[in-house]
């Protein structure tokens, strides 16, 4: 009975937690739209949304309301299963990836000890890149149940972006991965927080910068962002693999983009970037004197504010740099990232093995 | 070949060097001016707060004109229908009554005078033609509308507020292009 009493806790934890992670990155992928509009304004010296709302910030509620009002349209000779199935695929992948992330380190409630990280799995990488890979089925279906040129040459393009970065992407983790010698992501984050000058200098992002480097052109091409976004080139593609989806289940594709950016963000921030480390402040003093809720609090702020940083990056990149040709994205990915990222790897283990001796 | 003109300029085709072909450099530089665009002044005029203001000799609006007395100054010669290119103007003259003379500057006035603001092109030849001073063309433009009927203009949509017992609305209504072009 005792034992029982403690899982159920443990459960009701773990869906309260999933469902405020899910509700969050939710309300920030709507605020990342209008953020990318507002982005986009600014950086074309216009001022953008500004109607609805003050500052236009109900903007991401009226863009919501008008897809859920809009007629869903199911082409006659798409294949109806697969083609509902696309959206949704997109977005639960999207989602899945949050399990795995550390929010915050742990704070205690009723005397209960509640870590902000819904499963610390200790193969935590691999699971972000399997459910990664994952999400390419999303676009692919979609595409492909479509029953339409266009549509599916954007999956097929989409397919093999996905597939000739993830390569370079995985091998320039296993660089990281061979100094951390943990695939947990709270494992890593508690590496770097251990660092000189409050964490800072235990970032990953100094030891590894071209890892890092490597990694985050991968994550624009994973998440579908310019320059990498051949998948839903409107002027060679009209709108892509989601040419022919009408209502919500547009929105479903759009908001999906969204919520990927954000959790890549976050995991970018927590591999390369200490996660929720707060720089030149040690957390386990501050917690003595101002208790662990409220460190714990100014992590997650501080996880925050990195992965705000890395979703303004993606908007600022987007409003920058123009798409590549087909053939050029091929070469980076082949030709250029992987040579290096192998590169990278075995100067790491050279570097690794010199110091170990 | 020979060039047709002096300004020709040879562009020499180089290979890419090593630092180009990194795409770095130039994709920093790039976000650098995307970023210094974040603190440059906005081109946009949120209208129905902000106005942008009209030239002065920007043609609106057609106005009928009163004098001081608020006597109306038309008197229904035609002249601005004959010299509207659009047709946009009819009219039909009156004679004025015996106890009509405070409403009516001169014998004869305008019963009906109509514009078509859907016809009219805003030429201003109009208020050219009009040897009276009775038309002319203000800093206002149709607001839109849902039916083609509201945009045919009547005499009452037409004239000036009276001078005397609405002075505001005729002072608002004066400060125009006929004051901006007579300085």
């Amino acid at each position: 009975m005792e034992m029982l009493q403690v899982d159920m806790m443990l459960i009701l934890e773990k869906l309260l937690l999933i469902g405020g992670i899910i509700t969050f990155s939710l309300v920030i992928a709507m605020y990342t739209t209008y953020a990318e509009r507002k982005v986009a304004a600014v950086m074309q010296d216009r001022v953008g949304p500004n109607r609805a709302g003050p500052f236009g910030l109900l903007q991401p509620l009226a863009d919501g309301l008008k897809l859920f009002f809009k007629e869903e349209i199911i082409p006659l000779t798409s294949n109806k299963l697969l083609f509902v199935m696309g959206p949704a695929l997109s977005m639960v992948t999207a989602m899945l990836t949050s399990a795995v992330i550390p929010w915050g380190s742990s704070i205690h409630i009723f005397g209960r000890e509640v870590s902000l990280q819904i499963a610390d799995v200790n193969i935590g990488i691999l699971y972000v890149f399997g459910v990664v890979s994952l999400g390419v089925y999303g676009i692919m279906i979609g595409g492909w149940s479509s029953n339409n040129k266009f549509s599916l040459i954007a999956a097929v393009r989409g397919a093999s972006q996905i597939i000739s970065y993830e390569l370079a992407m995985g091998l320039s983790l296993i660089a990281l991965l061979m100094m951390t010698g943990s695939l947990s992501m709270k494992t890593i984050v508690e590496q770097q927080m251990s660092g000189g000058w409050g964490g800072f200098l235990g970032w990953n992002v100094l030891y590894q910068p071209l890892g890092f480097l490597i990694f985050l052109i991968c994550v624009f091409a994973e998440c579908n962002r310019t320059p990498f976004d051949l998948p839903e080139a409107e002027n060679e593609l009209n709108f892509g693999y989601h040419q022919e989806y009408s209502s919500m289940k547009l929105g479903f594709y759009l908001f999906a983009e969204y919520v990927n950016m954000f959790i890549s963000s976050a995991v970018v921030s927590t591999l390369f970037f200490g996660g929720y480390d707060i720089p030149f402040v040690n957390e386990a003093t501050l917690a003595l004197s101002w208790g662990d809720n409220i460190v714990a609090m100014l992590g997650f702020v501080s996880l925050f504010s990195k992965i705000a940083f890395f979703l303004f990056l993606f908007m600022w990149v987007r409003w920058t740099i123009p798409r590549f040709r087909y053939d050029q994205l091929m070469d980076l990915g082949w030709k250029k990232l992987i040579p290096l990222a192998l590169a990278n790897m075995i100067i790491t283990a050279i570097v690794i093995l010199w110091f170990n001796k | 070949m020979a060039s047709l003109t002096n300004r020709v300029k040879v562009l020499e085709q180089q290979p890419l060097s090593f630092m180009e072909r990194l795409y770095l450099p130039a994709i920093f530089k790039g976000m650098a001016i995307t970023f210094s665009h974040i603190f440059k002044k906005k081109a946009t005029i949120r209208y129905p707060e902000e106005k942008r203001p009209f030239s002065p000799v920007f043609r609106g609006l057609q106005v009928l004109n009163r004098d001081e007395e608020g006597r109306e100054n038309c008197t229904a010669c035609g002249l601005c229908a004959v010299a509207c290119p659009a047709e946009a103007i009819t009219m039909e003259g009156a004679e004025r009554q015996k106890n009509e003379e405070h409403l009516y500057r001169e014998e004869k006035y305008a019963a009906k005078y109509e514009i078509n603001m859907l016809r009219c092109i805003f030429c201003g030849l109009c208020e050219e033609a009009c040897p009276k001073d009775a038309i002319y063309l203000s800093e206002t433009f149709a607001p839109s509308n849902f039916t083609r009927k509201s945009f045919i203009y009547s005499k009452d949509e037409l004239l000036i507020p009276h001078p005397i017992n609405d002075k505001e609305g005729y002072d608002a209504a004066r400060v125009s292009r006929v004051e901006k072009l007579k300085k």
